[in-house]
This record gives C-alpha cells, sequence and structure tokens, in this order.
C-alpha cells in the first residue's frame, strides 16, 4: 500500500502512487530521474535497466510494491562524474550512437563485471541482451573488456 | 565646466593611482569585453570559449560531431575550446532536415565559410589593434600572431573589435594540407551526456504543469472512431481528461504510465475502412498480378524488348520485398503547449521546420510565433524526417487542452500505427551476349503511391553499361502508409539489382566479382572498392568450410562501396552471417571515427531487416507487435522461448529467399549499404 520508501543512488524517496507502478515510470515522472529510459514496457530491450542490490533489473515490469528496502542505483548514480570504468571505456571506444539504450547497456555492463571481471565473449553475449538499434554490440563488448580488470 | 574639461580632471585623478596601459587604454576607449557572433554557427565568447550551433538533428549518426568540426576547422580553434549548442527551427540555419545521408555534404561549403568569414574577421581585428597589415597576420589555435613582432592576441581578447568589423561574402579558405581537425578522428561530444543520462531526449522533456497522453488509433489503418466509451479510462487514477483528435482518442494523465493504463482501459469501436482487407498474402498476390501488366517507364535507353528478343540468353528473376518498420529505440513521442498567441514545441526530430510549418497551419499562428525546440533523438532512420503524425497528434492535443502535453507512443503504438519502408514486387529480365555481358536489362517494379527517392532511386541508374535498358512502375497499393526508412529506395533498389547482377554473372559463368570488375573497368573508384573488399575478404583463397561469400557493389551520389559477405545455411534453414567486409570511398571524410561507426552499425542495421525485420499486414493490421518480432537479432529466441505475446498474433517469418534490402548510413557523402543483403542472400 502506498506510499513506498525507496531508496535511490543513496537518497530516501518516499512516493504516493499506485502499488502496481512500475518502478520506471516512478524513477522517470514521479521522481524525475529521466536516464533510465523506456523502450518497451516488456522488459524485452533492456532500456530501463537499473541495479537492484548490484543486479540489473529491468524496472518497466517491477511494479513499485515489490522494491521495499532494495537499493536502486539509477545511471545517474552510477558516479559523481561520468568516472566509473564502465562509463569511460563507452567514451574512450566511441560506443553510443543516439544513445537510448546506453543507460541500460551501462548498467548491465557494469553488474556483469562486478560478477565476472574478466568475462569472455560468450559470458558478455550470455549477459547482454539489451538491444540497440544502432547496432553498437560491437563496440559495447570492446568496451566491456577495455573495462574489464579495472572494476 | 564641459564635459571635456570633467574628463581631463577625472583622467588626472584617477591616472595616477592606474598603471600606464589602463591610462592609454582609457585614451584610446577600448570598448568594454564583448562577444562576437558574425552569423548564427559561432559565437567567440570573451572567456575563448566557442560555441558553434548545430542546425540539424542528432539521431546517432554524429553530425553533432562532424558539422561543429567543420566551423572549428576554418575558424582555427581548439577543438577542446568549443560547445555544441542545438539550434531550434530557424531559417538562420537554411535547411534543417536531416534526411538523405546530405547533412555533413550540403553543409561543407557554407560551414566552411562561416568559420573562415570570422577567422578573417579575428586577424583583421588583431591588425587594426597592432596597425598592421592583415596579410602580416596569421590565426592559429585560437590566436592570432604578427610574425614580424611577435606580438599575439587570443580571440577573446578581439571579440569587441572583430564584432564590429564587416563580414566577408568569400573569404578564403584553409587548404586540406592545413586541416587539424577535420580528418581525424574525433571521438562524438555527445558521449559523456549519453553514459550519465544527462542526455536529454524528447520523451525526457518536462515542462511545468504538463500532462502526459497516449492516443487509442485505429490498429486498421486509415480506419476511424466509430464511437467510444471513456468512463473506464477516466476511472484510472491520474486520468485526467480524454479527447478526440483525428487520429484516435487521446487519454491525458498526470503521468506516462496513468495514461498508457487509461488507454487500454479505453473502449472505442472503430470503422475500419477499406485497408482491413488487405493481408500480405493477399498483397503478395495483388502485386504479382499487376506485374502482368506494363507499368509507366521510368527511364528507357534503346530497346529492351527487341534487344532482349535477340539476345543470347536471358535470365529472369523476381524478387519481392516486405514492409519493414523503423523501430527507433525511443518510441515515438512530441511534446507542445499551444496557448492563444504562441505554440511551443520539443521533439525528437529530423525535421524541425517540418513541425513549425505544420503547428503553423494548425494553430493559424505565424511561424514567429512558434518554437521548435529540438532534442536528442533516440534513433530516427527516416522515422521522424518526412512523417509529421507524432507532431501534428500533440499539436492537435495541445490545442485542445490548456496545459503542456506529452504524447508518449507504446512500442506496440510504434511498430503497429506507424509508416514503413514499402513492400515492393520486382520482376527483372536481363540478356546477355554471347560473351555474357548485358545487353539489356528489364525491371517493372511494383509497389505502393510515393516518390521516386521512396520507391525507384537505385534502380533508375546502374553503375554497369547496358546499352538497353527500362524500368517500369506499377502502382498498386493497399493502403499500408510508407515512408523513407534507412537508405530510402536504394535500401531494397541494392538488393534487387546486386542479386540480379549475380543471376547474370551465373549465368554467365563468372565469378560475381570479375564479372562486375570487368563491367565497371572505365570507373576507377569503383574499381578500388571492389577490389579492396574482396582482398580483404580473401575472396581469390576458398572460404571456410560450410561457408560461401557474397559480394555487392554500390554507388549513391559521391560515394562508392563495396562488401563481401561470409554466410553459412544451417540443416534446418537458419542463416548465420559470420563476417562482412566493408569497402568504403565516400571523398572528404570529415570524421573517420565516425564513418566508421556508420558503417558497422549499417551493417547491423541491414542485416537484422534481412534476417528478421519482416512486417506482414493481417487484415489491414501489422501483426507484429513488439520490438523483438519486428527488428532484432532477438527474434528466433523470442520465438522459440515464446513471446510474452500471443504467438498468433506476432508473426515469425523468416526472410531467407525473400529478404530484404539494407539501409545505409554515412557521415559524409551518400554513403549506401544495400549491398550486404545482396551478399547474404547470395552467399
Amino acid at each position: 500500500m502506498p506510499p513506498y520508501t525507496l531508496s535511490v543512488n543513496g537518497r530516501s524517496h518516499t512516493v504516493n502512487v499506485p502499488a502496481a507502478m512500475p518502478l520506471l515510470w516512478v524513477l522517470r515522472d514521479t521522481l524525475g530521474l529521466t536516464g533510465t529510459k523506456f523502450g518497451c514496457g516488456i522488459a524485452q530491450c533492456g532500456a530501463c535497466t537499473v541495479l537492484m542490490d548490484g543486479e540489473a533489473t529491468r524496472t518497466c515490469t517491477t511494479p513499485v510494491s515489490a522494491v521495499s528496502r532494495r537499493s536502486i542505483t539509477t545511471i545517474e548514480g552510477l558516479s559523481r562524474d561520468g568516472s566509473h570504468p564502465v562509463q569511460r571505456a563507452w567514451i574512450t571506444e566511441d560506443v553510443p550512437q543516439c544513445g537510448f539504450c546506453q543507460s541500460g547497456q551501462v548498467l548491465a555492463a557494469a553488474a556483469l563485471l562486478a560478477k565476472k571481471p574478466r568475462p569472455t565473449d560468450a559470458e558478455i553475449d550470455q549477459a547482454m541482451t539489451n538491444i540497440c538499434r544502432c547496432g553498437t554490440y560491437q563496440r559495447v563488448r570492446r568496451a566491456i573488456h577495455r573495462a574489464a580488470g579495472e572494476v | 565646466m564641459t564635459r571635456a574639461t570633467q574628463t581631463r580632471r577625472e583622467f588626472l585623478q584617477t591616472g595616477a593611482t592606474l598603471g600606464a596601459s589602463l591610462v592609454i587604454g582609457f585614451h584610446l576607449h577600448l570598448p568594454a569585453p564583448a562577444t562576437f557572433k558574425p552569423n548564427a554557427w559561432l559565437e567567440v565568447h570573451p572567456d575563448g570559449t566557442v560555441s558553434i550551433w548545430t542546425g540539424r538533428s542528432e539521431m546517432g549518426q554524429g553530425v553533432r560531431t562532424a558539422m561543429p568540426m567543420i566551423v572549428a576547422e576554418e575558424l582555427d580553434v581548439d577543438w577542446q575550446t568549443v560547445r555544441v549548442v542545438q539550434a531550434d527551427a530557424n531559417p538562420a540555419y537554411g535547411d534543417q532536415m536531416t534526411v538523405g545521408s546530405r547533412s555533413v555534404q550540403s553543409s561543407w561549403e557554407p560551414l566552411r565559410k562561416a568559420g573562415a568569414a570570422a577567422r578573417e574577421m579575428l586577424i583583421s581585428a588583431a591588425a587594426l589593434t597592432w596597425g598592421v597589415p592583415p596579410e602580416a597576420c596569421r590565426a592559429e589555435r585560437g590566436v592570432v600572431r604578427h610574425g614580424a613582432s611577435g606580438r599575439q592576441l587570443r580571440y577573446g581578447q578581439l571579440t569587441a573589435r572583430a564584432a564590429s568589423l564587416p563580414v566577408p561574402e568569400n573569404p578564403p579558405l584553409k587548404p586540406p594540407s592545413e586541416f587539424r581537425i577535420v580528418g581525424t578522428r574525433v571521438p562524438r561530444v555527445d558521449s559523456a551526456d549519453k553514459v550519465t543520462g544527462k542526455a536529454q531526449y524528447g520523451i525526457d522533456v518536462r515542462v511545468p504543469g504538463m500532462a502526459f497522453a497516449a492516443v487509442a488509433r485505429c490498429p486498421v489503418f486509415g480506419g476511424r472512431v466509430r464511437r467510444f466509451d471513456a468512463a473506464p479510462a477516466l476511472a484510472i487514477p491520474g486520468v485526467l481528461r480524454v479527447e478526440q483528435i483525428s487520429r484516435g482518442v487521446a487519454v491525458v494523465a498526470e503521468n506516462t504510465w496513468a495514461a498508457f493504463q487509461g488507454k487500454k482501459a479505453l473502449q472505442v469501436e472503430w470503422d475500419e475502412g477499406d485497408t482491413a482487407r488487405w493481408s500480405s498474402d493477399g498483397i503478395s498476390r495483388a502485386f504479382a498480378d499487376a506485374a502482368t501488366h506494363p507499368g509507366l517507364s521510368v527511364r528507357a535507353i534503346g530497346d529492351v524488348d527487341t534487344a532482349l528478343a535477340g539476345a543470347a540468353r536471358t535470365v529472369e528473376a523476381v524478387y519481392e520485398a516486405p514492409y519493414l518498420a523503423h523501430a527507433c529505440m525511443e518510441p515515438m513521442n512530441c511534446t507542445a503547449h499551444v496557448r492563444g498567441t504562441a505554440c511551443e514545441i520539443w521533439a525528437p526530430t529530423q525535421n524541425p521546420q517540418g513541425i513549425e510549418r505544420a503547428a503553423a497551419k494548425l494553430t493559424g499562428l505565424s511561424p514567429e510565433a512558434i518554437t521548435v525546440h529540438v532534442t536528442y533523438l533516440g534513433g530516427g532512420f527516416g522515422r521522424r524526417g518526412g512523417p509529421m503524425d507524432y507532431a501534428t497528434e500533440a499539436i492537435e492535443l495541445a490545442k485542445q487542452i490548456d496545459a503542456p502535453v506529452q504524447v508518449v507512443w507504446t512500442r506496440e503504438d510504434d511498430i503497429q500505427n506507424a509508416l514503413y519502408r514499402p513492400a515492393t514486387y520486382n520482376v527483372l529480365r536481363g540478356g546477355l551476349d554471347a560473351r555474357g555481358a548485358p545487353v539489356a536489362w528489364s525491371h517493372r517494379l511494383v509497389g505502393p503511391e510515393g516518390g521516386s527517392f521512396l520507391l525507384t532511386r537505385g534502380a533508375d541508374e546502374l553503375i554497369y553499361p547496358v546499352p538497353h535498358f527500362r524500368l517500369e512502375r506499377v502502382i498498386e497499393d493497399p493502403g499500408v502508409p510508407v515512408a523513407p526508412w534507412r537508405g530510402v529506395g536504394p535500401s531494397q533498389n541494392g538488393w534487387v539489382v546486386e542479386s540480379f547482377v549475380d543471376e547474370l554473372a551465373h549465368a554467365a559463368g563468372k565469378d560475381p566479382y570479375a564479372y562486375r570488375r570487368e563491367l565497371v573497368a572505365g570507373h576507377p573508384r569503383l574499381v578500388q572498392v571492389l577490389d579492396l573488399a574482396a582482398e580483404r575478404a580473401g575472396w581469390s583463397s576458398a572460404s571456410p568450410a560450410g561457408q560461401a561469400r557474397g559480394i555487392a557493389l554500390w554507388q549513391f551520389g559521391d560515394t562508392f562501396l563495396a562488401q563481401v559477405a561470409e554466410v553459412s545455411v544451417a540443416s534446418d534453414g537458419a542463416v548465420r552471417v559470420h563476417r562482412v567486409v566493408c569497402a568504403i570511398d565516400c571523398g572528404v571524410v570529415v570524421n573517420p571515427a565516425g564513418v566508421e561507426a556508420q558503417v558497422q552499425g549499417a551493417i547491423i542495421y541491414g542485416l537484422t531487416a534481412a534476417l528478421y525485420g519482416e512486417i506482414t499486414i493481417d487484415r489491414g493490421r501489422v501483426a507484429q507487435r513488439c520490438i523483438s518480432c519486428a527488428a532484432t537479432r532477438r527474434r528466433e529466441a523470442w520465438a522459440r522461448r515464446g513471446c510474452r505475446r500471443s504467438r498468433r498474433r506476432c508473426a515469425t517469418r523468416s526472410s531467407r529467399g525473400r529478404g530484404s534490402g539494407s539501409g545505409g548510413y554515412r557521415s559524409d557523402g551518400w554513403l549506401r549499404l544495400p549491398g550486404l543483403a545482396p551478399g547474404v542472400s547470395r552467399a
């Protein structure tokens, strides 16, 4: 039952929203954190990915009532200044094109590297299921290899 | 006392306490620091930083980096001092429509002139300050130097004086040998914002007091609202009102999710209209039937029918290209605010001036009262260029409510209520002489209504010399809305043409690489890219076990490219592309890093379309509903696992053998990648 208290990027927010409202829209519309994107609404594309207690989680199908005390990190909170190794690798490898999928890509990659510091190509393919219409997949892979070992 | 006397007294009183240079400064009455903005493209600030405007839209193709590079080059500043600013719709930026792979090419001269004019004015300003001829001064990296005396002034120090000078009409341009920025690999200027969540897309626009809306549109193209019941929608918490607009019924709410929920709850009855009788099989049959009748001649050389009749050998083939969805990552959206005397719009648009014109028509306001802001685009691919639907809906709705409103499309809306690359049916007949060279080429192209760039470009002029040629167009229009897709006409015509060239090579008993090479022998740029692609792909050596190679060659404007694809086909028919080699000559390259990224991305876009992207029509509706089914590499995986949607609703057709052409993109010149699908389908 509302209200819900959420921990987002280290800060506490209390929101009065319906139980079924997906976390994606709480983040974007209630809290104004628009870095997390809407791409499909059915957890297919990964644009809505955040870290929940470090796990890559698709928020478009996560009702706010299911979040409770888990710690949420959005793209805005991954680092203070873009200095996370994944963000730096993304910039060095010129990964983004339109960029709309990249919040989700970066967080999914950060979650992967936290679990597997030096993933193989096969492990990257397995973990990185985020969709990119601009076709940056090869650069995503290169950037993950670049960031590997630094996380 | 006279004013002059007062001034001298003040001068004497203050002069004693100030340094000599300042006293001289007062005496010469140098103007206070001011900014220097000689044209719409750039502004030099007193602190030495430079703002460079971009009038075109950034949708991933890199113009936000490439176009300012051109200005910065001629202006001669350090790239690190540049800040890029996105322009609103504004005639000062010329034609802002970002389509057709032409932004960098068409802007090359004007941007160079804009930067060069400013540079010349800064040089003149320095020369005036020193009392020396401008020819004795040189600008480099934001500093003007007088060689003989060693004096120098930074651009930031010259802004006020430069601003007072006339703008030269024809400033000298830098010789390319002196380029320090253009032609170098420059990292994208927007990467940092795009990996930190700071980049603002249309869907991220937030203005005070705004509402969010979702629109129920007839699932059958061209259908209309018969009646609707707003009550179930209004019962959803957060829903504010329900409004009918031309396209359908809009649910207006406090947040996006409530709008989506309201739209789901809304009850609408539709008058489906004529298009409901069309399904893909029927469209195919209608196209095939239409192809048995002659069409309008688009281009004809010689006498094709006689040449075919007299040819040593004739070849025939039929190619069917499907409808394709753009499936931009960011679903369609637009934010609009219409007040009595003004209209303000925020949109992820390739065509801000088009929106401005549409807004003027809808509101009756003059263009001066209309402001169109361009955000980042989460993909464009043509979907956000010509078509205005996403904008006109928002403007219409904004007229009816007293608040800014953002219309957001669900992904299902985005796939099903869109405009598509046209489906076409192509009958090719070729005639060869005794040596196997093509003497006759007949192409009958059946497809819907639309302009030449959309339907016939790429099929109308071949890079290969054929003495007897005819392209006919037959119109058969099922009523599925169509629009330019990445690469436009060439995206499917490239596949058709290059595939048929392979048929001719096969009939002539020749290797497809050698066959093409002989035909284009008189065109060095075509030969060069063809040779390079073949060489790098190892064409002359055997392909890896189980794999075959296909090759394609293309020209679009002043861009030439060749591709080789290495492909295997499994026993269950699954196609796997192992490697694609692309050789490209796009003339002057502004940002090699950008060209590379576009070539890589376009190959993926084209491959995805060719292997997975077919849009099918079911009773006047698009059968696909989600991004996986319409447009991604995950499609087969989803089909196997079971899509969250009903599998009956989403067609999972393999397009092997029928396939689709692929789109092309570029950062300089006209870059085409239609070669991809032919390379794949012929391998």
